[in-house]
């Protein structure tokens, strides 16, 4: 049904130039559209090109609309929804900070441990891990360990298999 | 596209200045006029203009203006219209009609000035964030950097300016760039990096919506202002493919002139104020075809009431205006004169399978409502009905090569419905953001571009003061543009929502004061003339006609008339109201469409 909400994972590979952010997140805040999560990094140096992971939530109009009007803006080169063109490895990253006395730090490391999560500063009183993975992932472990502050990277995602997202040539 | 020899060569030999640079470019882009107006940041540009006579500039006496004159000479040659303010207010000043032409997919370079670089941010004596300002009502805008960008800067401009669905473009242009040393890049030479809008439709789609097409028994075209975007030959292809269909078509406000209204299969305008008949078949229509059209609010009405019955097939050079309010069944992306003209190919080697009696119940039915008569109106008293001016306007103008924009209110919407076109470019409106001063500046480029036509200016007297500045650049540039003011001394339109929807109560919408726009028009240097009664309103046209100077005609119209047929905010399209005499009831919001505009 067209009327269903569904979360999408969308990349867009933009020319690297100043205010090419402010358009995407202008088309976003402009109509009313939501912004789950956003990254973007240069990803071409020799090209001057970026990309940009969009993870957003709409009916199959408005994530239509939200790609073509992605693909309309002058800067942006190609646009991919992985969700539809999928299958895709979705990644975050997130720091996570846990403080308190002995034993709670102690119960985070066991649980980081049992979760592969690194161990990235510690003092005394406080310590920082580093988790990757699935949100769903980051998810599950910021629940468990109850920590006083998190830094999330947001959502980077790439096609599997030998499908490319590049400029046209 | 042919090879075209460029004065370039100069360029390598000695580097010209950003200003040069800027002028060299717009001669590249065959621009010859600009509407403008002068201000610290850009004197270099103007300097550069000033020791050169290939292009015209225009000044007007209010930045708004100029982008409405340009968005004029764009939309009644086709061309993209230029634009030079300065920093600052200048920029700002251009935000209104910049949004119009976004609207309005009206092609606009506005080149905007701006502060030194190395000042941005500084909050500089008359900087603004023109780029941050005009991201939202610009298909697209730079702030031009480094001097080595600014021919390229340029040249992508206009192409982005007038491909795809055309739209305005700003170039905001720092001082230090117009004055320093760069580099030439001829138009020849430049090629877009990544905006190339596809023209060419899917074939597969184009068979499929013909096969639709020929296989309806209730078909309706409903065709839009991308049609006339897409070009005069565009426009020529509709008719042919409607004419071999035999199919009736409805235009929208912005479509008016793609096919001609004196045409029998033409069921007249749809829409909030649309004929009886476009609205009662776009409800009861069993395929529609809509082509360079966008299912905006004031055509459909209650979207969960829109023509509930029909498979659609929509058209649109842009791909986002697709599916955006309405769910279409076959969607074709490209340019609307290369998909008619394979739909009319496609057409033609099915012709001998198509049956036209199929659609005779049809058009039995479509002229039933036409008995309707829905545009009538009445003369009772004394007073000059609105109707009956425009009426006269049209028939006394009609052997003429005539233009006709208007601002926005009742007289839009008389105009609309009562002076109709056979020909593209001809009618100049502000349709997508209603802009109330678009009208008489609009009129001005339309006159700079077709020096010999008659210029009509339907306007009403709160429209028309919003711009009357520019009756002095009416003046300076001898532009003999007619005004027609529909004078009802209210904001008419309002007027009429506050009768309907708002229990009488005429909160502001009286216009008290008015100046004598007889004396106005004299005060300029042009001719005022007044018609009180029906029997001086010929007269006055005739006496418009006669002079080659910018006339203000004020007719003193019948205050009570309201626009009819209406379908109010939030009904279907067969819920549309005819003229009180006609109708079962008053006209009444539903609750849902009281929050409509
Ligand atoms: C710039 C602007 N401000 C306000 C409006 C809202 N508005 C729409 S129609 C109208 C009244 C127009 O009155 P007039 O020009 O006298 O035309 P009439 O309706 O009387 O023919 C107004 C105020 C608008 N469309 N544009």
């Amino acid at each position: 049904m067209a009327e269903e909400l569904r979360r999408h994972t969308i990349c867009a590979l933009v020319d690297n130039e100043p205010g090419v952010l402010a358009r995407v997140i202008g088309l976003f805040s402009g109509r009313g559209y939501n912004i789950e999560s956003l990254t973007v990094a240069q990803v071409d140096a020799r090209r001057g090109l970026s990309r940009i992971n969009i993870v957003t939530t709409g009916t199959e109009l408005v994530i239509e609309q939200i790609k073509s009007l992605l693909a309309k803006l002058v800067p942006v080169h190609r646009v991919q929804d992985l969700t539809v063109e999928g299958p895709a490895v979705e990644r975050e990253l997130a720091l996570v900070k846990v403080t308190g006395d002995r034993q709670r730090l102690v119960d985070a490391l066991r649980i980081a441990d049992f979760m592969d999560v690194r161990l990235v500063d510690r003092t005394p009183q406080s310590f920082v891990f580093e988790v990757t993975g699935t949100s769903d992932d980051l998810d599950a472990f910021i629940n468990l360990v109850e920590p006083v502050e998190v830094s999330r990277a947001g959502v980077v995602a790439i096609g599997r298999g030998d499908t490319v997202l590049g400029p046209r040539s | 596209m042919s090879a075209v020899t460029h004065p370039a060569p100069l360029a390598d030999v000695q580097p010209l200045t950003g200003s040069q640079v800027v002028v060299a470019a717009l001669k590249d882009q065959g621009v010859e006029v600009i509407f403008g107006y002068p201000g610290g940041a850009v004197l270099p540009l103007y300097d550069a203009l000033f020791q050169q006579t290939d292009i015209r500039h225009i000044l007007v006496r209010h930045e708004q203006a100029a982008v409405h004159a340009a968005e004029g000479y764009a939309r009644s040659t086709g061309r993209v219209g230029v634009v030079l303010v300065t920093s600052g207010p200048g920029a700002t000043n251009t935000v209104t009609g910049l949004t119009d032409a976004l609207m309005d997919s009206v092609p606009i370079v506005c080149l905007t000035g701006q502060v030194p670089t190395h000042m941005i941010g500084n909050d500089a004596f008359q900087e603004a964030d023109t780029v941050g300002i005009t991201r939202p009502c610009t298909k697209h805008n730079y702030l031009v950097k480094d001097p080595a960008d600014l021919a390229r800067v340029l040249h992508e401009a206009f192409h982005v300016a007038r491909s795809g669905r055309p739209g305005p473009v700003v170039v905001d242009l720092p001082k230090n760039i117009l004055m320093g040393k760069a580099p030439y890049l001829a138009k020849a030479a430049f090629a877009p990096r990544s905006y190339n809008p596809a023209r060419e439709p899917d074939p597969r789609r184009v068979e499929e919506a013909v096969e639709l097409i020929a296989r309806a028994e209730r078909p309706i075209f409903y065709v839009g202002g991308g049609v006339i975007n897409a070009g005069t030959e565009a426009c020529v292809r509709l008719t042919e493919l409607v004419r071999a269909t035999g199919h009736p078509i409805t235009l929208t406000l912005m479509g008016l002139g793609a096919y001609p209204a004196s045409d029998p299969q033409f069921i007249g305008m749809l829409g909030m104020h649309g004929t009886y008949e476009a609205n009662m078949a776009m409800y009861d229509c069993d395929v529609m075809v809509c082509i360079g059209a966008r299912f905006d609010d004031r055509v459909t009405g209650r979207l969960d009431g829109f023509s509930p019955r029909s498979r659609k097939i929509h058209v649109d050079i842009d791909p986002s205006s697709i599916n955006k309010n309405i769910k279409v069944d076959v969607p074709i992306v490209g340019d609307a004169e290369r998909t008619l003209t394979a739909m009319l190919a496609a057409w033609q080697r099915q012709s001998n399978r198509i049956d036209r009696a199929r659609t005779a119940g049809w058009w039995r039915q479509i002229d039933e409502w036409r008995k309707k008569d829905s545009l009538r109106f009445r003369q009772n008293g004394n007073g000059i009905k609105p109707q009956y001016a425009i009426q006269r306007l049209h028939a006394l103008t009609r052997e003429r090569d005539v233009y006709v924009t208007t601002d926005v209110g009742q007289h839009q919407m008389w105009a609309a419905q009562h002076f109709p076109f056979d020909k593209p470019l001809r009618w100049l409106t502000s349709g997508g953001l209603g802009t109330m001063g678009y009208g008489f500046p609009a009129a001005l480029g339309v006159q700079i571009a077709h020096p010999e036509a008659t210029v009509l200016c339907i306007s009403g007297d709160a429209s028309w003061v919003m711009n009357m500045q520019e009756m002095s650049t009416a003046m300076q540039y001898r532009l003999p543009v007619k005004t027609f003011i529909l004078n009802n001394s209210y904001m008419g339109m309002v007027r009429q929502w506050q009768d309907f929807f708002h229990g009488n109560r005429h909160a502001e919408s009286y216009m008290d004061s008015l100046p004598d726009f007889v004396k106005l028009a004299e005060a300029f240097g042009a001719v005022g003339l007044r018609a009180t009664k029906p029997d001086e309103v010929d007269g006055v046209i005739e006496a418009a006609l006669a002079t080659r100077k910018p006339v203000i005609a004020d007719i003193v119209v019948d205050r009570a008339e309201n626009v009819y047929p209406m379908i109010p905010g939030g009904a279907a399209h067969n819920e549309i109201k005819l003229s009180p005499e006609e109708d079962d009831g008053p006209v009444k919001g539903e609750e849902g469409g009281m929050v409509l505009v």
